[in-house]
C-alpha cells in the first residue's frame, strides 16, 4: 500500500495529491510517469509526475476528474493509501542547455510542464514557459513558475480571465517568429499539442511532445499505447512518453484514447449515483 | 521411529504391481455450450476413483523413458507408484521434489509432446494420462488444510540474498529452489499481481487464479519474499540491486516482452488489439465484470483472432466469452502445422470459434476510426521452411475480406527493453534477448537469466526448468562449491 501524504484541491475538478514512495521517488525524471491503481477492483492509469523529493521520499501528480477512477481519486486524502503505484515509467525528457527553450503546458498538462522547466532551467537553458487554461480557476502552479528562474512566464486563457485572452499558440507563434526558440516542448491536451506543433513546424523549431495514450500495464507489455510516429507504430510507454511532435499522428491518438468513453461514462454514472446513495 | 530394527527383518515384499488393461480414463469437461459463456474452468479434473484407475494402468517400467520427455524430469515412475498405493502425500512429495506448481502445470503443460509421449503405451494405443494424475495430485495438496500441504524443507540458512525479476514460472520456480538451498529470496514482481503469465495471460478457465496463488501462497510459506509493484529496469536497476540493496545474486526472468504486430495498414485503428492486452484486460484486470470493475474491455460482435498458437486459442475463447457472436481464427498455414496444443484447438472448436485456414491478413479495414473488417490474402502450403513447416504462399489474385468489428493479433512477442537498457554490461542476442549459457549464467558474473527473455516466446514448464537449473548454478556460484 501507497500512504497518501498530500492532497490540495487546485480547482473545481483539478486535484494534486502526494505518495509516500520513497524507491520511486529516489529515481524520478522529468517526463517519467507513474501507473497506478486505486483499490483491488481499480483500474490501472497512467500520470506523470508534477514533483518529487527523494530526501523525503514522496512522488506527487496532478489529476482532473474526468472518469471513475479520477473521481474515485479525488475522493481520498491524506490518511488514505493507493493499492499500487509503480515507476519511474517512460524515457525522461531530454534535458540539456538548449539555448532558448519554449515549454508550453495546457490544462493538467501544465502540472508535467512544471518538472521540465525546471530541470531545463538548472541545465542552463533560457526558459520561457506559456501556461494555458480554460479560465483562471484551471490555471495551476502559477507560484511555482514564478519561482523558476524564468526568462517569462505566458499565461493565457480562453475567456481572459487570467492573463492573455489568447490560445497557447498565439505568444508561441510571437516567439517563433520573433527568432527567439532554439527548442520547444508542449505538453497538454492532444489538440493542443498537435497546434503547437503545427505552429512550430513552420519555423523548423524543434518540438517535443509529450503523449498520453492509454496504457494498462505501463511497461510495454499490452501495446495499448501504441502511436504512429514518423510513419512508425512506438510504444507510449517504453518508446515515449516524448516524441517528435513534428512527426506525431495526432488524429490517430485522438481517436485511440476515445476507445473507452462510452464504458467510462458508464462507469462514472454509476459511480456517482453509488456516492449519492451513501451520502 | 520404529522400534523394530529392519535391518534384521527385511519389509515382506510388496504385491507385484499388476498394470490394468483398461482404455485411458478419459477427463470430465463442462458443456461447450454452457462454458463457452463464462470464464469457470472448462476440465473438471478426475475424481479420486478415475485417478486411481488412470494410474493402475501404468506399467512402472524397470527403465521409464516418460522421465526423460519431462523438461524437469520428475520422477513420474514413483509418483504414480506412490499413487498406487494410495499414499497421496508421499506421491506430492515426490512431484515437488522437481516441481514446485504441479496443480499449473498439470493443466498448461504440453505432457502429449512430452512425458506422454515418451511413455510405452504410447507406442501401441493411449499412454498413462501423466499431466491429469498431476493435476489431480496438485489439487489434492492444495485442498489439504495448510499443515497437511506438502512444503519443501528449506535448507539451513546460507547469509546470501538473492532478487529474483518476475514471478511468473521462471521466477518461481528458481526461487523455491534457491529457497530449499538456505538462501534469502526476494521476488520483484511489476504487475501489482503475482504469477506472470499465469496470471495475466492465462484465461481463468484454463488455469483458475486461485490455483495459482495457492502454489505462489506456498512459496511465501517456505519464507520467499515477493514484493509487487516494482519495475527492475525502473525502479531500481540490476546494479542497484548488488550493489546498493544487498544482493548477492540476481535472476532474471521477467518474460517475453513486448507484443507484435503485422506492421499492415490499419492496425491502428481503434477495436485492433494485441492478444497480451486483451488477455490482460480480461484475465488480470478481470475486466468481464466491468462495470463492478474499472477495467473496461471492448467487447466485439465479429471477432477476427490472427495466429495459431495456444494465445490465439485463449483470445478466441476469451472473446466468445464476452459475448461475441461470431470468432474467426486466421491462421496463414492449416490446422495441421498450428503450434497450440491439439487439446486447445479442440476446445476452440467445440465452443463455436470458427477456422479460417490458409489466409493471411494485409490490410485491417476501418471507418471512423473503427475497425470494419481486414483485407486478407489466400495461401497455400510450399516447400518447408528453417522451421520445418511447410511455408505458406500467397496465392495472387484470391484475396478477400471477413467483416469483423474486432481484431486480436496473437503473433507473439519481442524482448522488452526495459532492464537490458538499464544494464548496459549484459551480452544480448540481436533479437534483444538475454544472451545465457545452459545453466542460465549470463556475461555478467552473479547475474542468470532464464524463460522466456532467453528463449523468446515458449512453454511454462520450460521456463520452469530453465528457472531450476539457474538456481543450482546461483547456488554453485554463491557457495564457491558445487552440492
Amino acid at each position: 500500500m501507497f500512504p497518501i501524504v498530500h492532497a490540495r484541491q487546485l480547482s473545481d475538478a483539478v486535484f494534486e495529491m502526494g505518495v509516500h514512495a520513497p524507491a520511486i521517488a529516489k529515481k524520478a525524471k522529468a517526463g517519467q510517469f507513474l501507473m497506478l491503481r486505486i483499490d483491488e477492483d481499480g483500474e490501472r492509469i497512467p500520470l506523470t509526475f508534477s514533483d518529487w523529493s527523494a530526501e523525503e521520499g514522496w512522488i506527487r501528480f496532478i489529476f482532473m476528474r474526468v472518469g471513475k477512477t479520477t473521481h474515485k481519486l479525488s475522493n481520498l486524502g491524506v490518511g488514505d493509501s493507493l493499492a499500487d503505484v509503480v515507476g519511474p515509467l517512460g524515457v525522461p525528457t531530454h534535458v540539456e542547455d538548449m539555448g532558448r527553450v519554449v515549454v508550453v503546458g495546457g490544462g493538467v498538462g501544465t502540472a508535467v510542464a512544471y518538472p521540465v522547466a525546471r530541470a531545463m532551467c538548472a541545465a542552463g537553458a533560457e526558459v520561457t514557459v506559456i501556461v494555458g487554461a480554460r479560465n483562471a480557476d484551471l490555471v495551476i502552479l502559477e507560484d511555482e513558475f514564478r519561482a523558476l528562474p524564468l526568462k517569462e512566464l505566458i499565461v493565457t486563457t480562453d475567456d481572459g480571465s487570467a492573463g492573455r485572452k489568447d490560445l497557447v499558440t498565439a505568444p508561441l507563434k510571437e516567439l517563433c517568429e520573433a527568432g527567439a526558440v532554439d527548442h520547444a516542448m508542449a505538453i497538454g491536451p492532444v489538440i493542443m499539442m498537435k497546434f503547437c506543433a503545427a505552429t512550430t513546424r513552420e519555423y523548423k523549431v524543434p518540438t517535443v511532445v509529450s503523449l498520453n495514450p492509454i496504457m494498462v500495464d505501463g511497461t510495454g507489455m499490452c501495446g495499448a499505447c501504441r502511436c504512429t510516429v514518423d510513419g512508425e507504430t512506438k510504444f507510449g510507454c517504453v518508446d515515449g512518453p516524448d516524441f517528435d511532435g513534428h512527426a506525431v499522428d495526432f488524429e490517430e491518438l485522438m481517436s485511440r484514447q476515445r476507445v473507452y468513453s462510452d464504458d467510462e461514462r458508464l462507469a462514472d454514472a454509476e459511480y456517482d449515483r453509488e456516492c449519492r446513495c451513501h451520502s | 521411529m520404529s522400534l523394530v530394527d529392519d535391518t534384521a527383518t527385511p519389509a515382506p515384499e510388496k504385491p507385484r504391481h499388476r498394470p490394468a488393461r483398461i482404455p485411458r480414463t478419459p477427463m470430465p469437461e463442462r458443456d461447450a455450450a454452457k462454458r463457452a459463456k463464462d470464464f469457470e474452468e472448462v476440465t473438471l479434473g478426475y475424481t479420486e476413483e478415475m485417478a486411481r484407475a488412470e494410474a493402475s494402468r501404468c506399467l512402472q517400467c524397470k527403465n521409464p523413458t516418460c522421465i526423460e520427455g519431462c523438461p524437469v524430469n520428475i520422477d513420474i515412475k514413483s509418483f504414480i507408484g506412490e499413487m498406487i498405493n494410495g499414499d497421496y502425500h508421499a506421491a506430492v512429495a515426490v512431484l515437488k521434489e522437481r516441481n514446485a506448481l504441479p496443480a499449473v502445470c498439470g493443466r498448461v503443460c504440453p505432457q502429449e509432446e512430452q512425458c506422454e509421449a515418451q511413455c510405452v503405451l504410447a507406442k501401441k494405443g493411449e499412454s498413462v494420462a501423466i499431466g491429469r494424475l498431476e493435476r489431480w495430485l496438485g489439487d489434492f495438496d492444495l485442498a489439504c488444510e495448510l499443515e497437511g500441504r506438502c512444503v519443501p524443507v528449506v535448507g539451513e540458512d546460507t547469509g546470501k540474498r538473492v532478487a529474483v525479476v518476475g514471478s511468473g514460472p521462471a521466477g518461481l520456480a528458481c526461487a523455491g529452489e534457491l529457497r530449499r538451498f538456505g538462501h534469502a529470496v526476494t521476488i520483484f514482481e511489476s504487475l501489482h499481481a503475482t504469477g506472470g503469465v499465469l496470471t495475466y495471460g492465462i484465461p481463468e478457465f484454463r488455469l483458475p487464479k486461485h490455483i495459482v496463488q495457492a502454489e505462489v501462497g506456498l512459496l511465501e510459506e517456505m519464507g520467499v519474499e515477493i514484493v509487487c509493484d516494482v519495475v527492475v529496469g525502473a525502479t531500481y536497476t540490476i546494479d542497484e540491486l548488488m550493489a546498493e540493496e544487498g544482493f548477492d545474486a540476481v535472476f532474471v526472468g521477467n518474460g517475453a516482452g513486448l507484443p507484435m504486430f503485422m506492421g499492415i495498414p490499419g492496425e491502428n485503428l481503434n477495436g485492433v488489439y494485441s492478444a497480451n492486452e486483451f488477455l490482460t484486460r480480461a484475465n488480470l484486470m478481470r475486466a468481464y465484470d466491468f462495470p463492478k470493475v474499472d477495467t473496461p474491455i471492448w467487447r466485439g460482435r465479429k471477432v477476427a483472432v490472427v495466429g495459431g498458437g495456444n494465445v490465439a486459442m485463449d483470445a478466441a475463447r476469451t472473446a466468445k466469452r464476452l459475448g461475441a457472436e461470431e470468432v474467426f481464427l486466421v491462421y496463414r498455414r492449416t490446422a495441421d502445422e498450428m503450434p497450440a496444443r491439439k487439446e486447445e484447438v479442440h476446445h476452440a472448436q467445440e465452443e463455436g470459434v470458427e477456422f479460417k485456414m490458409l489466409c493471411s491478413p494485409v490490410e485491417v479495414l476501418g471507418k471512423d476510426g473503427w475497425v470494419t473488417g481486414i483485407v486478407a490474402n489466400t495461401m497455400e502450403l510450399g516447400e518447408p521452411d528453417a522451421s520445418g513447416r511447410r511455408a505458406p504462399v500467397c496465392v495472387m489474385g484470391a484475396d478477400f475480406t471477413i467483416d469483423c468489428d474486432t481484431v486480436i493479433m496473437a503473433l507473439g512477442t519481442r524482448a522488452n527493453p526495459l532492464l537490458p537498457k538499464t544494464t548496459p554490461d549484459m551480452e544480448l542476442s540481436k533479437r534483444g534477448y538475454i544472451v545465457a549459457d545452459e545453466n542460465g549464467a549470463t556475461s555478467k558474473p552473479g547475474v542468470y537469466a532464464g524463460g522466456d527473455i532467453v528463449t523468446g516466446s515458449a512453454t511454462v514448464i520450460l521456463a520452469m526448468g530453465a528457472g531450476k537449473r539457474a538456481a543450482r548454478a546461483m547456488d554453485e556460484w554463491l557457495m564457491g562449491t558445487a552440492r
